[in-house]
């Protein structure tokens, strides 16, 4: 449910289908660089209702499906 | 409390984000890709020669002569006095024969200052007051570490208050977080002092820095609309921190707002910390963008965490 979510997001922000991301997905494939990242970080945490705490060594979606099960 | 005059002064040096190529690990595209910046102004001198002719453009914009004015305050994170302060310095530099003290309320520091300025002229002993803020983040900086560096410029801007025009709100908030964006500066030889301490160049969490300054610059603009029972379509200049493009528009959409009500010159200044607001201001005001009886919402975040944002009416 978390990587739906997050890949819902992530389609959305990158306008891209959401077919296109996978848990494997890097956000340097997506096109997204670590500000990107911070802006689809803050919408997970509206969506989630959660507060993440950002780590630049942050690289893929599974990583970032990870925290957020970790803060959930 | 009302803004009279503007002013600001800037190096003469310009360095483009291609120079910055030949020395750094970095690129043009890089820079404005994340940024917005294209280039800086740095300084090869004494920032409060700056800081001075700020003071003076701002005073004879005002109308006014050094001598109406009755209290400097400098907005200042770092210069090469660490006594004394650079107020004082600048009120020697021109003319003035008024009080002065410094604050560093960091990127911050102008809406602070405009607030204290604002809580000065309430108690009624003064009437015009002269704001300078002094910045060189270019000397806090490790030129070696091109995720900051490339950011920063230096940059000198002012601007003269004095009582009356309609109330101005203002909405200042502290999250002390110090990790995510510090400098330590050392002085002295204190042979009791046991913490090892040595300076250190300015670190900063560009992605917590990011969301701290988006989320809080909607949050204090939406809040003091709301107190001012106006609508954010009834705002119209949206002057932020100049710090990066992309916080711009990020806080821009979320407030649903044109571009065009978003002005900046982060592209040729970069962050030019506390000086940033005022010297938009100054370039908006020469360029009678602002008129009369408009609506200003400024908002300015920076090291702390801390944040100012301010509505007033031009």
């Amino acid at each position: 449910m978390t990587f739906e979510k997050t890949a819902k997001i992530l389609a959305e922000y990158k306008d891209i289908d959401v077919s296109e991301i996978s848990l494997d997905s890097t956000f340097e494939d997506l096109g997204l660089d670590s500000l990107d990242t911070v802006e689809i970080v803050m919408s997970l945490e509206d969506e989630f209702g959660i507060s993440i705490e950002l780590d630049s060594s942050l690289k893929t979606v599974r990583e970032l499906v990870e925290l957020i099960d970790g803060s959930l | 409390m009302k803004i009279i005059g503007t002013g600001s002064a800037t190096p003469e040096l310009v360095v483009k984000n291609t120079e910055l190529e030949s020395f750094l690990d970095t690129s043009d595209e890089w820079i404005r890709t994340r940024t917005g910046i294209e280039e800086r102004h740095i300084h090869d001198g004494n920032l409060e020669g700056l800081a001075a002719e700020a003071a003076r453009r701002a005073v004879e914009n005002a109308g006014l002569s050094i001598s109406d004015i009755d209290f400097l305050i400098c907005s200042s994170v770092y210069n090469r006095f660490m006594v004394p302060a650079m107020s004082c310095v600048v009120q020697g530099l021109t003319g003035a024969a008024c009080p002065c003290l410094d604050i560093n309320g960091a990127c911050a520091g102008f809406v602070y200052a405009l607030e204290m300025a604002d809580a000065y002229l309430a108690r009624g002993r003064h009437r015009n007051i002269l704001i300078v803020c002094a910045e060189e983040p270019t000397r806090m900086v490790d030129w070696t570490n091109r995720a900051t560096c490339v950011l920063f410029g230096d940059a000198a801007a002012a601007c003269v208050v004095t009582s009356g025009g309609d109330d101005v709100l203002f909405r200042m908030h502290t999250a002390s977080n110090i990790d995510v964006l510090h400098g330590y500066n050392s002085a002295g030889n204190c042979p009791y002092d046991k913490s090892g301490r040595t300076g250190e160049a300015m670190s900063m969490n560009g992605q917590e820095v990011y969301k701290f300054a988006v989320s809080s610059a909607t949050e204090d603009i939406r809040a003091l609309c709301e107190t001012a029972g106006i609508s954010l379509d009834g705002i119209d200049h949206f002057v932020l921190h100049q710090a990066n493009l992309r916080i711009l528009e990020a806080v821009r959409t979320r407030l649903r707002q044109p571009v065009e009500k978003f002005p900046h010159n982060l592209e040729h200044y970069g962050n030019t910390s506390s000086a940033s607001v005022p010297l938009l201001l100054d370039e908006l005001h020469r360029a009678g963008k602002l008129k009369a009886g408009q609506r200003l919402a400024m908002s300015a975040f920076g090291a702390g965490l801390t944040t100012g944002a301010c509505l007033l009416t031009w």
